[in-house]
């Protein structure tokens, strides 16, 4: 049948034209595409940011991230390159970011804010909204209070807002970890007044808010925050915290299956993935289509840890007897593909040095296993549970099963308990799992902060053994207090004391330091590892 | 006609209201304490407490069921714990994204499906009609996520014949202006061909993943109401009446034997719903069924709640709809309604 | 009471005892040359119960134990299905896999028939509040989104393989009350029926005695191709996580976990237990048609 007049396609076709010359294109034009990709970093990851503000309650490592691109602290760690070449955080040298110059007295500190120093919003950056993000820091609770009094920053009185571009903080007690501590991710400088315009009486710091905007002054802000799916990162021309970053454009994906991050990166398609398993980067590394670059996790280390308040592992020759029965060099192999270093078959227990993270001395000796065993009194065997974060399956999975494998042949019977997501938070505050595998990594890199996380009597959350020793605790305030006063030699007696006793009383039995792996295309440079294995953006360029 | 619409209605409302009270429980009973997740790394007993209280979670569990139903009732999903979003934002962000991938994925299911079904109809016992059972049968005999991993290997890495899985569309493009959600409606308004293009490339396969398995149970439904209705009187009558075979089986057989299939489709789309949460996981397409499944992982009752209450709802009023189509299409079901 | 118990069996129309086998055996012949696919489901089924039963026992290598040295190797005269990331042998994993599988989607069939199948016919025969009751539930459960509700069962029961069966039969309930509902509604007046219940048979054993085992022809198509989908249920689950606990070999899981494998080129580890399932599923599902069509010839689809 013949219609009279435009049949429906050239009618389509003509509205088609003439829509399309009224109608702005939704894509830019080839030429300007390949020049935005030159300047525009596509990152693809598991998971992305659920907040974007560190001190926002329930922040995820991701968010980490977002702070961290987004704001400026007063000062931050200097870049080092390592003897292979790669760029890490240095540790001890601090540079100043948003303050021009500090000067450390014998109580206190004061920084001067940098002249031009700029929020996002064209405001300047002055000394009460430093005061105020410090306020916030220590007063909001949760993580970011509890990383504050790591470093001995605990109340809004120690700090002061001398002028307007003059900052002073006090300190409460002499501690080594304040100045380290003032460059984390936590005491970031928040917009008092864009903040307070949005803050209410139910939520006076503006915790809603930041959540999903960003008030700061740093390189780069998010143009646009999709949870789950994507981030969208744009530079802040008027940066003054250091060398403009060359990106433009950061734009983050999450992409929920390993293989396909993986092909996307062989493929070219992406340009940096950094949670892909070990053996995907060992192999990547050999296949050489796309750089790798590995570095050891400072202060870090996946161990094998049970808990020592309850049958059957507060029976330290039981505890022993397991430290000699794990299987490390399969572990290390199977688990991490030699993207490792290993923490185990080091000369003695009784250490020599303050080194951290150092080797114990337990190897795999199925014979003296059996024999601590028999001495520990449970010869006839026992069954129990492994249990770790299904999050970090990849790399617990195998280390669980080869684990479940030798404690059979002491006659250990286990079962493997996986447990999801953020329930892994919830047992390890619960303290019951009796065996687990489990990692930490802490952010300021030294023995004593470690220890205080994971070995100390307040039996915080990363005390999985429940672990309390007073002798153990004196070591570790004694530790603290010499490394403020520049005591070495009380230092390295406390420090080497409290690793000898957690290797001897053994809650915890160290496996091995992983390392960080990034995968980049070969025209990215610039990546750097920093303590907070997150990306960061402002260093990185794309040739 | 309305009576018999009110009638359904009333039998629906009980299965509503199970539907809300067994997923209120069955995420009660979830492992997992979001007070300890708030409450943080340096959480004390007593701060976990605070929590419990202001989260509302210290009351007895009759006590919040009667919270969460007022609140449903004013239309309040809550919050995901995980984005801190409020769940009826997402959903109704996601959604589209799920219905666009589930439907076009059905539309290319039945483009296969319904000519198999026919052919094996029409050519019973020959190796047609076997072929289609074997292939049919196949789809369905693989795990979905396993095909949409094969097919990101086979079709993306090996032969780059489609584009990456990253997602609804790639980096590079803006999504076109947000009348539906649906990206191919949203671009056919705004005549962005090369956005549809874009949109195109990147429901291929997963659509092609979750058409798949929707094959069996299509060409299945259609062999067997074919054949049915090949051997009825009136289709032996057009026979006799010295129609050709094309005119029979096109005109008439198939259309009648369409009706069953109609009712079909409805179980298979909530069948394909329940896919459609493993195949977004594989494809990073941010729809409702990848949002279920993490929150649920994470023990984040709010949008699982959320997920299978507007799951439960739309597949309820499909059902009705299609009760109600085929009463419009088999003038003898509105008889004897 | 002799003549009660003779008038008491059950009608000619469905095929019965001793005679009858004869024309059974024939009619399966006969079934069996017109659709050769569904002789070589029967044949395959025999193979999959065969490795079940002895499979563990004639494995090459304990399928349990690791060997990283030889981790991720590909198909050799040593290891015919290749080696996993912990180096254990895949074809061992595979066959002991079997057994696993093969209980899972059993019990499943069991568990659903037990609740789904005798709660059908108890709403079809009794009618009035026993009806609306299951139907209620059953479509409760109906507007679940299915797998969701699978997943929400084992995360919160824990992921063991009795959750697992519990959700998948939880999951098929309505399907089989449905049309266990529907055969007990028809049969309720049968003749076979009022006889029983003329020779004072109460209601309970008219029900298990008489309906039950005539409604299992019907049903035996939906065991078929619920057997199937409890394996693929299970695999599903296991690639969220909510799978059975390492280092249990089941197909569901080696398929989960060897996925990641397939894009760095280790395609082994996925396809020969992703082939193992795929043909499991398939015979099943065809075993289902195949019992349909020896079952009741008219419903032959």
């Amino acid at each position: 049948m013949k219609r009279k007049g435009m049949s429906r396609r050239e009618l389509l076709k003509s509205a088609a034209a003439a829509g399309g010359a009224l109608a702005a294109p939704a894509v830019w034009s080839p030429a300007r595409a390949a020049a935005a990709r030159n300047e525009t970093l596509l990152l693809v990851t598991e998971n992305g940011p659920n907040n974007l503000d560190i001190q926002g309650v329930g922040t995820n490592r991701p968010g980490y991230e977002a702070s961290w691109n987004c704001y400026d602290r007063l000062i931050v760690n200097a870049t080092k390159t390592l003897p292979d070449g790669t760029l890490s955080y240095d540790r001890d040298k601090l540079e100043p970011e948003l303050a021009e110059d500090m000067k450390v007295g014998d109580m206190s500190v004061t920084f001067t804010l940098k002249k031009n120093a700029k929020f996002q919003d064209g405001t300047p950056v002055t000394a009460k909204d430093v005061k105020w993000s410090f306020d916030r820091a220590v007063t909001v609770g949760g993580f970011p209070t509890v990383q504050m009094k790591a470093g001995s920053l605990t109340k809004p009185e120690q700090f002061v807002a001398v002028d307007e571009r003059t900052f002073r903080v006090d300190f409460v007690q002499k501690d080594r970890l304040t100045m380290p501590d003032l460059a984390v991710i936590v005491p970031s400088i928040y917009n008092s007044e864009l903040v307070k315009k949005h803050a209410t009486a139910a939520d006076p710091w503006g915790l809603e808010y930041t959540k999903s905007n960003t008030a700061g002054s740093g390189a780069y802000k998010v143009a646009s925050w999709k949870p789950g799916v994507e981030t969208v990162y744009e530079r802040h021309d008027g940066w003054v915290g250091g060398k403009l970053p060359e990106l433009k454009r950061v734009i983050w994906r999450t992409i929920p299956s390993p293989g396909n991050r993986r092909a996307l990166m062989e493929r070219g398609d992406a340009d940096i993935s950094f949670d892909l398993p070990s053996k995907d980067f060992a192999e990547m590394k050999q296949a050489g289509k796309v750089k790798i670059i590995s570095t050891p996790i400072s202060n870090g280390m996946y161990s094998v840890e049970m808990n020592v308040k309850n049958p059957p592992f507060n029976n330290e020759k039981l505890r022993q007897a397991v430290a000699y029965a794990i299987p490390y060099q399969k572990i290390m192999d199977a688990a991490m593909f030699g993207l490792a270093k290993p923490l185990f078959g080091g000369k003695s227990n009784q250490v020599g040095s303050a080194a951290w993270p150092q080797p114990t001395a337990y190897v795999t000796d199925l014979a003296k296993a059996k024999a601590l065993m028999k001495e520990a009194g449970v010869g006839e065997g026992l069954s129990t549970t492994i249990s770790f974060d299904l999050g970090d399956g990849v790399t617990c999975e195998p280390i669980a099963e080869l684990l479940q494998e030798s404690l059979g042949q002491l006659g250990i019977q286990t079962t493997i308990n996986k447990i999801p997501g953020s329930n892994w938070r919830s047992e390890m505050a619960k303290k019951s799992m009796p065996l687990m595998v489990n990692f930490f990594s802490g952010w300021l890199d030294y023995p004593e902060y470690f220890f205080f996380w994971c070995y100390s009597g307040q039996n915080a959350i990363f005390n999985t053994p429940s672990y309390q020793s007073k002798e153990m605790d004196a070591e570790i305030d004694g530790a603290r207090q010499a490394a403020a006063s520049g005591d070495k030699a009380t230092y390295d007696k406390d420090v080497e004391g409290f690793i000898t006793r957690a290797y001897l009383e053994v809650p915890r039995v160290p496996l091995f330091q992983p390392f960080l792996s990034v995968a980049t295309q070969k025209n990215i440079t610039g990546y750097t590892y920093w303590f907070h294995r997150q990306l960061d953006y402002r260093s990185i360029r794309k040739a | 006609m309305l009576a018999k619409i009110g009638r359904r209605m009333l039998t629906v409302i009980p299965t509503i209201i199970g539907v809300v009270i067994v997923t209120f429980l069955l995420t009660r009973v979830l492992p997992g304490d979001p007070a300890i997740y708030f409450a943080g790394p340096a959480a004390t007993p007593q701060s976990i407490a605070d929590i419990r209280k202001s989260l509302g979670l210290d009351r007895p569990l009759p006590v919040q069921f009667v919270r969460y139903v007022e609140d449903l009732v004013h239309g309040d999903l809550g919050n995901s714990l995980s984005t801190g979003q409020p769940v009826v934002t997402e959903l109704a962000s996601r959604l589209p994204a799920s219905a666009e991938l589930t439907l076009l994925a059905l539309a290319v299911a039945m483009a296969v499906a319904v000519p198999l079904g026919i052919l094996a109809a029409v050519r019973q016992g020959s190796w047609i009609d076997h072929a289609c059972r074997v292939i049919a049968t196949a789809g369905v005999s693989l795990p979905v996520f396993f095909t949409g991993l094969l097919f990101v290997y086979v079709f993306y890495f090996l032969l780059g014949w489609a584009p990456a899985p990253i997602g609804r569309l790639d980096v590079f493009y803006a999504p076109p202006t947000d009348y539906t959600g649906f990206y191919l409606i949203d671009g056919l308004i705004d005549l962005d061909a090369e956005t549809i293009w874009a949109a195109l490339k990147q429901l291929f396969l997963p659509a092609l993943t979750l058409a798949v398995f929707a094959l069996a149970p299509i060409a299945r439904m259609t062999r067997a109401s074919m054949l049915a209705l090949l051997t009825s009187d009136f289709v032996r009558t057009a026979r006799a009446s010295g129609l050709d075979n094309r005119t029979v089986i096109l005109t008439y057989a198939f259309r009648n034997a369409m009706l069953p299939v109609i009712t079909t489709l409805g179980m298979v789309f909530s069948f394909l719903l329940g896919a459609n949460v493993l195949v977004e996981k594989v494809f990073a397409w941010p729809g409702v069924g990848s949002y279920a499944v993490e929150a649920l992982i994470a023990s984040d009752f709010a949008p699982v709640q959320g997920f299978v209450l507007t799951m439960a709802i739309l597949y309820v009023v499909l059902n009705l709809a299609i009760d109600m189509l085929y009463g419009v299409i088999d003038p003898r079901v509105r008889l004897e309604g | 009471m002799k003549d009660a118990a003779t008038i008491a069996s059950p009608a000619p129309s469905v095929p019965a005892a001793a005679p009858a086998s004869n024309s059974l055996w024939r009619h399966g012949r006969h079934v069996m040359a017109e659709n050769p696919v569904t002789g070589i489901a029967f044949a395959l089924f025999v193979l999959i119960a065969l490795a079940a039963l002895v499979g563990p026992h004639v494995v090459p290598y304990d399928p349990l134990a690791s060997d990283v040295a030889a981790k991720l190797q590909p198909p050799s005269p040593a290891h015919w299905f290749g080696t996993d990331q912990l180096g254990r042998d895949i074809f061992s994993r595979v066959v002991t896999a079997t057994r696993l599988d093969f209980i899972i989607a059993v019990t499943s069939v069991a568990l659903v028939l037990a609740g789904g199948g005798l709660a059908g016919i108890a709403a079809g025969y009794f009618g009035g509040w026993t009806d609306r009751i299951v139907s209620r539930v059953a479509d409760t459960i109906m507007a679940f989104p299915l797998f969701v509700l699978a997943m929400g069962i084992v995360a919160a029961l824990g992921n063991t393989v009795t959750n697992i069966v519990i959700a998948t039969a939880i999951i098929n309930f309505p399907l089989y009350a449905r049309v266990a509902r529907a055969e007990a509604n028809v049969r309720r007046e049968a003749g076979f029926v009022l006889a029983a219940r003329l020779s004072g048979n109460g209601e309970l054993r008219i029900l298990l005695t008489q309906i039950l085992p005539n409604i299992m022809p019907i049903m035996m198509v939906q065991i078929s191709l619920t057997m199937g989908y409890a394996i693929l249920n299970a695999a599903g689950l296991s690639f969220i996580g909510l799978g059975v606990r390492p280092p249990t070999p089941e197909w569901g899981i080696m398929v989960a976990e060897g996925a990641a494998n397939i894009i760095s080129g280790e395609w082994w580890i996925a396809l020969f237990p992703g082939a193992a399932l795929m043909l499991a599923v398939f015979c099943f599902n065809l075993l289902g048609d195949g019992l349909r069509d020896l079952v009741d010839p008219q419903r032959r689809t």
